[in-house]
């Protein structure tokens, strides 16, 4: 096994490790399972060596009392909570954009959906007791940058998030200790956010009387600051807010890209769809290009930050097709038919198209 | 808190503990070695001694082919300026030279 805990996935880089889940595993099922779960470090300093005995996860900063916690501590003295939710890369499917933009040219699998367990942040926040004036919160993990003049990888939330009872320490996923490549002994989760605020290997949190202007909220996973999230290519960037909430999106697992079904002969379609955490509402697919939709069946409700299963039936005419599906969320919000851009690649979602022949 | 600190702290927070807690185990974790290599051209070199210092090369071959000058000129940049590589202006120039001729 080239890097322990993982199957074979696709590599994007080793030092410090990308690895992209193959597509395939999401017709799976819901849960990506750990050994394929996708992995993205940003600095190389990744952390080799853990005491699980030792290790600490301090709660510090502007809080009445500062706390010290041993993950003994974590798993021992607070109620654990469960959340299904995804974790998907600010840029997933970089590597459809056009015009191309650089960074990491993922195809669609720097996404996954577990069930992740440990502590609501909420618990801890309140035993440590903000101050008066406390703003923000701010996640550093153990992994750290080759140079010391690197940004270390930090990531903050406003502390009304922060403590909204959802956002999360997971020590576990999918009834497992944390795989290494994905934060273990304890990571952040923050359901319906992307993946770059769900900090790795976190044992650090400081709660600040200040907005956190670390360069990775306020220089790097930059959006512009409109509604579409998108400019024209080629134009300037304009105004920028840090990313934050998933959009809309839906992926058709089976079948495949190229696939030959029979013609004729009524075949299974099915998928996956999620949100930023309104929830999915429908599934639409259209076996003709766009030109008429149709309502698939949702599959079992696991909350709503989680991948929604669905499926349907199609049975065709000879020759090709072009499938598509469309998920719209519980506020009406959809997925665009032709795809937005900006600089960065962040936040695909357009309506995906599965090319396939009935013969 | 500097992370070499932290680091620091842990360590020796680890020291202090380990003969109480008898056989506290460090678990450790090894990633593969790195296979990638900068394609051939003017400059190579310098790429490989600046660029690997902090990441595998295959970061390079990974973006989209044929971006141009512009393009990895702001990659240059954009590791001097937002992640502080020192690269002084001469190898940045030769780098940028050899990417936007290679890549």
């Amino acid at each position: 096994m080239r890097y322990p805990g993982k199957r074979a996935l696709i590599e994007q880089t080793v030092r410090p490790p990308q690895l992209e889940t193959p597509f395939a595993v999401f017709d799976e099922g819901v849960l990506t399972p750990n050994d394929a779960f996708f992995v993205r470090y940003h600095l190389a300093g990744v952390p080799l060596g853990i005491d699980p005995e030792a290790f600490r996860l301090e709660v510090r900063g502007h809080v009445e009392t500062p706390l010290s916690l041993s993950l003994e501590a974590l798993k021992r003295d607070f109620e654990p909570i469960e959340i299904v939710a995804v974790n998907q890369c600010s840029g997933n499917s970089r590597g459809f954009v056009e015009p191309r933009v650089g960074g990491g040219q993922f195809g669609h699998g720097a996404m996954g959906n577990a069930r992740w367990r440990g502590v609501a942040l909420k618990t801890l926040l309140d035993k440590a007791g903000p101050k008066p004036g406390a703003r923000s919160v701010a996640f550093n993990g153990l992994d750290s940058p080759v140079a010391p003049e690197t940004p270390d990888f930090m990531k903050a939330l406003d502390l009304g998030h922060a403590g909204d009872g959802e956002v999360m320490l997971a020590y576990a996923m999918n009834g497992e200790d944390l795989p290494w490549l994905n934060g273990f002994p304890l990571r952040l989760v923050v359901p319906g956010c992307y993946g770059t605020y769900w900090v790795k290997h976190l044992n650090d949190i400081e709660v600040l009387d200040s907005d956190f202007s670390g360069f990775w909220m306020s220089s790097a996973y930059r959006i512009p600051d409109n509604d579409c999230v998108c400019v024209t290519p080629g134009a300037p960037k304009g105004a920028t807010r840090p990313i934050k909430r998933l959009n809309v999106r839906s992926f058709m697992t089976r079948p495949a890209e190229d696939a030959k079904v029979a013609a004729h002969v009524a075949f299974e379609v099915r998928g996956i769809a999620f949100d930023g955490g309104h929830g999915v509402e429908a599934v639409l697919i259209s076996a003709d290009n766009g030109a008429s939709w149709a309502a698939a069946r949702l599959g079992q409700d696991l909350g709503r930050y989680s991948f929604r299963e669905w499926r349907t039936e199609l049975s065709l005419r000879p020759g090709v097709h072009h499938l598509k599906s469309r998920a719209v969320n519980r506020v009406g919000q959809s997925q665009p038919l032709a795809p937005l851009w900006n600089h960065a690649g962040y936040m695909r979602n357009v309506v995906e198209t599965v090319r396939i022949e009935a013969v | 808190m500097p992370r070499f600190r932290k680091t620091l702290i842990l360590m020796a927070t680890a020291a202090s503990l380990a003969p109480a807690l008898g056989a506290a185990e460090t678990r450790t974790y090894s990633l593969p070695e790195e296979t990638a290599t900068l394609r051939a051209g003017p400059g190579q070199e310098t790429a490989q001694n600046n660029c690997a210092a902090c990441h595998s090369v295959d970061y390079i071959e990974r973006q989209p082919p044929k971006m141009g000058r512009a393009f990895w000129e702001g990659v240059v940049k954009k590791m001097i300026t937002s992640y502080h590589a020192q690269i002084d202006e001469p190898d940045a120039a030769a780098i940028v030279d050899y990417l936007a001729a290679t890549y």
